[in-house]
């Protein structure tokens, strides 16, 4: 294992500079050691037996000819876990390896570890099942009914519902405007597929190496399954190529634990890319009934809406989606008068859970296409029928919570409507491949703007830990910060380095390989480890300071560039002096202020801690007659509360609005009969950069009081927004009614 | 899984022929992809990059003799100004690394009806060259598919080269990928003017094979005002779309309903008209 590499970075490269990544060399070189990169003396390799059907009972399973296939070392089945044979975020509702029934294609039958990869291959498919194939429940409207044949025999389908109710229920208004959409199944496509390194040890208990989004909730279910007490299951992790919600789940941490605690070797397991459409999560899909009523001003009245999500097989956080999509459903908007319904299903397709945005994103695009058609119904310009509208602070929620601190909403969006329109684009719609000199194409120009909570929420105990220690190195103050919060790609490390500069006013400061030896930090999910991790690490930061500084007995001091210095910043002593041959060192729990449930019947409570907000304009160019869309540009406005990292604030910015792009355009799991069709980057597919467009950037830093430097959240908003602003530009170029995304050119040229 | 890596042209097609079976590997963008999804598992590869013949390409007979392991980043920088359409295609495969790899004749050899290089070589009328230990024939690329990823290459043969006259009038390559790049094409048209007076045409991703449009190309040379070089009228290239839409027998599938092949095989037939012949009267 590769520790982070310290950073070459001055005392000056803290809070609001943008000192480089010290992964991202290794990782725009190709040297950075991905999970998928780990090695160890007499490794041998696992592999997993999937379902091919998406519902079936299993009859009989024969190990036999895979067991006789010389190489293998052990092949395992659900009678082999010794410890709880389900696991599950929320509900342990999901088999280790399928017993009885599966139910989902892709779903792990049988595991297999042998000398070679391709040897645990052939043994996966030479072992024999036999299967009485199921009709499978696949239509979520059909499925949400009490007669629906159930996914799990024990439980209805419905997996949750999350009603909302404020105001009046039967309200009427003059204007209203109605509509039904619906969200394809996304998929997070990190780039790096799941794998991990688990190495048996000498007390019983297991290593693993591992590439995830949250070390202390994959530890505590693969310790429960393996019936191993958490301290012997020790977790660290390994070089994670991506995550955006689809490590939080469990894909083969159990499996590789199991193999190697059996065979007493260390367990590589890696997934092809295939295997990996299978192996993770997705975004639910979705269908969402929406009826706006308001004024003849275009101020609203009321909302009604129903949102239904396809939770799949199996839970996963798809309660917690739900919320979301409830409470966040209506936008950033005030409406006196709320009737929201989300409602999560099980079904057999392919289980949905986290994926950035959180159910924010399926009702963001619903939301703003109806206040385009409110702004077409009332005849105002769609940023002015939003601006109507806007949240500002002190106002409510559908939920009643008060809305604190800063909502920029009527700001953001007027930074991007002025914004100066794009010029004529460098490419046209078809790129590179010659299909149109300008015949046929239109421009287009269209906005959204959306709201997302961070952190997490409705009462959970959303904490994390950071070790930080402080003591002399090589004769120079040194620093090291130990969590176990997950970098993922969003350079959380290069974050959590600045903040120690900033709070110990040292240069030096190395980031500890993340791993269960310290406190959990929570997920790299939420849009929250610079909130929540960078907080804990803040706060170990000045408990370290505070007993440094009362090694001198004498009130008034602080830190600046490695000096203790008085109040007037005339030097007293040199850390390095303080310090001498004794380190100081403090390990800190921290929380953001609590939340609070729902009420179960009316959705009321103070469940979020913090809310987000983007707004983004889009500019396209559409070849009318081919279907074929060009983003031009895309202006967008965030507050970031404080950017911690200016330009990491900016990949963040850039990368969530290409994943919304993404969505709006390419980005579809097709599901047919709960098969996935397309489970290849051949055609699932992601934006190339001729996809996506230069970008126009504000970000504003309006300071949350109650957050650590002040700042927000800001890995999600940018995705949530920009998938109806590039949907309602191609709605103004081609006057398509456009209810479903991704669109496809099929629905431009009306040939589905 | 055995790796036959003849050095000269005779030892492959020798190896072909003593191990029919062995799948020939070029640049390897189809092969190992189906290999590394276990889509295929091949007793034997043949692989044919230390051939040198295959890697060049000259002119002969006045054809031009493309070896089957000319890459498509050579076809777009060696041979653009004698085989737009051709290059143009090349353009269009993949990114930059696999038109690095890819060839023109792993292109046949996989005989995909979505291949970029098939609908330029169907237009321009090329000749495949199959060679065995048996001897050497030539094959016109229409004649060459025989289905969905079928070809009449038999298991002793081996693709040695393309011949393709160089253009004698404009060239055009069209293609609809949903995304802006590096994209199989959900369909593709290929156009070649011959200033004495006729039109070739291809076809690609809207039929079992990729296909010609015989009716189009008769109309095409019928009606264009070629003694005049007058002003094409629009109605022609309308007509002209219509009946290359009518030749294509697509699918649906997970890239494209076959209403909207059809459709967008119209437009860009229309388009890619327009352009050639104003090019041609230019």
């Amino acid at each position: 294992m590769k520790a982070h590499l310290g950073l070459a970075a001055g005392v000056g490269a803290g809070v609001g500079a943008s000192p480089q990544r010290p992964d991202g060399r290794l990782k725009v070189t190709g040297e950075f050691a991905f999970s998928s990169d780990l090695w160890a003396e007499q490794m041998v390799w696992g592999a997993t037996l999937r379902s091919p059907h998406p519902r079936a009972r299993i009859v009989s399973v024969n190990l036999g000819p895979a067991l006789a296939i010389a190489g293998v070392r052990a092949v395992l089945t659900h009678e082999d876990v010794p410890g709880r044979k389900r696991y599950g975020l929320e509900h342990a509702d999901q088999p280790v390896l399928a017993f009885d029934e599966v139910r989902y294609q892709g779903e792990a039958i049988a595991i297999v570890a042998a000398d070679h990869p391709e040897t645990a291959a052939r043994a996966a498919e030479a072992i024999e099942v036999v299967y009485e194939v199921l009709d499978p429940v696949t239509d979520p409207e059909a499925a949400v009914l009490a007669d629906s044949p159930r996914v799990h025999a024990e439980r209805p389908n419905l997996l949750r519902h999350v009603p909302i109710r404020r105001g009046a229920p039967d309200v009427s208004a003059p204007v209203v405007v109605s509509g039904v959409y619906d969200v394809g199944m996304q998929d997070q496509a990190f780039l790096g597929p799941e794998s991990g390194l688990a190495v048996p040890a000498d007390d019983g208990g297991v290593d693993l190496y591992v590439a995830t989004q949250w070390l202390h909730v994959d530890r505590d279910q693969v310790a429960e399954s393996l019936g191993l007490p958490p301290e012997k299951v020790r977790f660290t992790l390994a070089g994670v190529g991506g995550a955006f919600g689809g490590r939080e789940d469990l894909s083969m941490q159990i499996h590789a634990c199991l193999l190697a605690l059996r065979t007493g070797r260390p367990v590589k397991m890696v997934y092809g890319r295939e295997e990996s459409f299978f192996g993770h999560v997705h975004r639910h899909p979705a269908r969402l009934w929406y009826e706006h009523g308001a004024d003849e001003d275009g101020r609203l009245v009321y909302v009604k809406a129903r949102i239904l999500l396809d939770g799949g097989a199996y839970a996963s956080s798809s309660p917690a989606v739900a919320a979301n999509a409830a409470t966040l459903g209506i936008g950033p908007y005030d409406v006196p008068n709320v009737t929201m319904d989300a409602e999560v299903v099980y079904s057999n397709n392919p289980p949905c859970g986290a994926m950035r945005g959180f159910g924010a994103v399926q009702a963001c695009f619903a939301y703003e296409s109806q206040m385009d058609r409110l702004a077409e119904a009332v005849g105002l310009d769609p940023v002015e029928v939003r601006v109507r509208n806007a949240l500002k602070v002190g106002d409510l929620m559908p939920t009643g919570q008060v809305v604190e601190g800063a909502a920029p909403v009527e700001q953001l969006l007027r930074l991007v409507q002025r914004r100066p329109a794009p010029g004529p684009a460098d490419l046209l719609p078809g790129g590179t491949a010659n299909t149109t000199r300008g015949e046929g194409v239109v421009r287009g120009v269209g906005y959204g703007i959306g709201i997302k909570n961070v952190g997490f929420s409705e009462g959970f105990d959303d904490y994390s830990t950071a070790r930080v220690r402080l003591e002399l190195v090589g004769g120079r103050p040194a620093v090291l910060v130990h969590t176990a919060a997950a970098e993922v790609g969003q350079g959380l490390v290069t974050v959590l380095a600045q903040i120690a500069r900033t709070e110990l006013a040292v240069a030096q400061v190395t980031i500890a390989p993340a791993d269960t030896s310290v406190g959990s930090a929570g997920s790299s999910s939420a849009s929250r480890q610079t909130y929540v991790t960078g907080g804990a690490t803040k706060a170990a930061c000045e408990a370290v300071r505070e007993r440094l500084l009362a090694r001198l007995g004498r009130p008034g001091l602080r830190l600046e560039d490695e000096q203790v210095v008085d109040d007037d910043g005339r030097p007293v002593a040199s850390i390095a002096d303080v310090l001498g041959g004794e380190a100081v060192e403090e390990t800190v729990e921290w929380r953001h202020k609590p939340t609070h449930p729902l009420d179960p019947v009316t959705g009321q409570g103070d469940a979020h801690v913090q809310y987000a907000f983007a707004a983004h304009r889009a500019t396209v160019d559409v070849d009318v007659e081919l279907g074929l869309v060009r983003v031009v540009e895309i202006a967008t406005a965030q507050d970031v509360g404080k950017a911690v990292n200016p330009r990491a604030v900016e990949g963040q910015i850039q990368g969530g609005t290409a994943q919304g792009l993404g969505l709006a355009l390419l980005e579809e799991i097709q599901v047919v009969d709960g098969r996935v069709r397309n489970p290849s980057f051949t055609d699932y597919l992601l934006p190339t950069i001729m996809d996506m467009p230069p970008m126009a950037l504000d970000i504003l830093e309006l300071a949350d009081p109650d957050a650590p430097y002040g700042l927000r959240g800001v890995g999600e908003p940018p995705t949530i927004s920009s998938t109806p602003a590039v949907v309602a530009a191609i709605r103004a170029a081609t006057g398509a009614a456009l209810t479903r995304v991704p669109v496809r050119p099929e629905h431009i040229t009306g040939t589905a | 899984m055995e790796f036959l890596s003849p050095p000269t042209w005779a030892d492959a097609l020798a190896a072909k022929a003593a191990r029919p079976d062995a799948v020939p590997l070029a640049g390897g963008t189809d092969v190992m992809v189906e290999l590394n999804f276990r889509r295929r598992a091949p007793a034997a590869l043949l692989d044919l990059t230390r051939v040198p013949e295959l890697r060049a390409w000259r002119e002969e007979d006045g054809l031009l003799r493309i070896g089957a392991g000319v890459s498509y980043a050579r076809i777009m920088a060696e041979l653009g100004g004698r085989l737009p359409g051709l290059a143009r295609a090349a353009r269009t495969v993949g990114s930059p690394q696999i038109r690095n790899r890819g060839t023109l004749g792993g292109n046949l050899g996989s005989a995909s009806p979505a291949g970029d290089g098939h609908p330029p070589l169907l237009a321009t009328g090329a000749l495949v060259e199959l060679a065995s230990t048996r001897g050497v024939r030539r094959v016109p690329v229409a004649e060459f598919f025989t289905g969905p990823k079928q070809s009449v290459l038999s298991d002793d043969e081996l693709i040695a080269a393309v011949l393709v006259p160089p253009a004698p009038g404009p060239q055009q390559f069209a293609k609809i990928g949903t995304r802006n790049a590096m994209v199989i094409a959900v369909a593709s048209f290929a156009l070649e003017l011959r200033p004495e007076g006729s039109v070739g045409t291809g076809i690609g991703s809207a039929g079992p094979t990729p296909l010609r449009a015989p009716e189009a190309e008769a109309f095409a040379a019928a009606e264009l005002p070629w003694a005049s070089r007058g002003r094409l009228d629009p109605a022609v290239a309308e007509r002209f779309g219509e009946l290359v839409a009518a030749a294509a027998s697509p699918i649906d599938d997970v890239r494209g309903t076959a209403a909207y092949r059809r459709r967008t095989l119209g437009v860009l037939a229309r388009r890619t008209l327009t352009w050639a012949w104003s090019e041609l009267c230019a």
